[in-house]
């Protein structure tokens, strides 16, 4: 089979995977539709942008459970700003540890949100990697997917 | 000048639009969307420079109103604008799904909510309710 085929064939299937495992949905065909010869790398950017704020806001929630006397309400607006609908359940669950002012609850869910975006994060970069590798193949991304 | 609005032209002067979000994510991803939708349009952090932007002088066909943000969140904002006379189509939007938060908003001063994430789909049922009530400033 050609390359650039079989590279294409790899990128829908990958990505496919990523939808049926919850970690894409509609918004990321939304993204790609936003994207065109004026914005070519639009997806990129917003993913990225995604990946630096959330680092940014656990760090800002890591440093806030350190605290001596913890500010659960500011806790509690940071866990408001989390994105993916995958860490709806332990948001939930966050924000309920926050009103009990129940520090260990908070502790454990953060690093489950740590885990789950540190996952999501080793995903996408594995499907850019995809899209690069065809499109230097000299293939085009097969949209929509 | 003509308008695009879902694959159909419409005549009139290309409509403009104010996205007020402190989530940069979605200051792009608003901005974008109604760029696509041929509407120019800028950003603002807040709901203070959403004010200081019309006490420069400038005016909006269109404003995006995210209701929680820092300094001056989207319900005081939308009530300050109201109260300066600014009579642009202001669509609320918000992760809030809370029937009593939904209220409070629009009780600001609100014309519509749209629930985020906003689509192109969303973003047109808002303009077409400018365009029903006529209310497009030029």
């Amino acid at each position: 089979m050609d390359s650039v085929v079989l590279l294409q064939r790899q990128l829908v299937d990958y990505t496919a995977q990523l939808f049926n495992e919850g970690f894409l949905d509609d918004q990321f065909n939304q993204l790609q539709q936003l994207q065109d010869e004026s914005n070519p790398d639009f997806v990129v950017e917003v993913v990225t942008l995604f990946f630096e704020d959330s680092e940014r806001l656990l760090n800002e929630l890591a440093k806030a459970l350190e605290q001596q006397s913890i500010d659960y309400r500011k806790i509690d607006a940071h866990v408001h700003q989390l994105k993916g609908q995958q860490l709806q359940k332990v948001c939930i669950a966050f924000r309920n540890y926050c009103e009990e002012r129940n520090i260990e609850g908070c502790q454990k869910c953060l690093q489950q949100v740590k885990n789950e975006y540190s996952l999501v994060k080793t995903k996408l970069e594995t499907l850019f990697k995809l899209e690069q590798q065809v499109l230097a193949a000299g293939g085009s991304i097969p949209w929509p997917m | 000048m003509t308008t695009h609005i879902n694959g159909s032209w419409e005549l009139g002067a290309k409509m403009t639009a104010l996205v007020v979000d402190d989530d940069s994510i979605n200051q792009t991803i608003h901005h974008r969307l109604l760029e696509q939708l041929g509407i120019e349009n800028q950003v603002a952090r807040n709901g203070k420079e959403a004010i200081d932007i019309h006490c420069s002088g400038k005016k909006f066909d269109l404003i995006l109103m995210d209701r929680d943000m820092p300094i001056m969140n989207g319900i005081e904002a939308t009530r300050k604008l109201r109260a300066m006379g600014i009579r642009s189509m202001i669509a609320g939007v918000s992760t809030r799904c809370v029937k009593q938060e939904i209220q409070e908003f629009m009780e600001a001063g609100l014309d519509d909510y749209q629930e985020k994430p906003l689509t192109s789909a969303k973003i047109i049922s808002i303009l077409r309710k400018i365009h029903h009530s006529g209310s497009i400033s030029y």
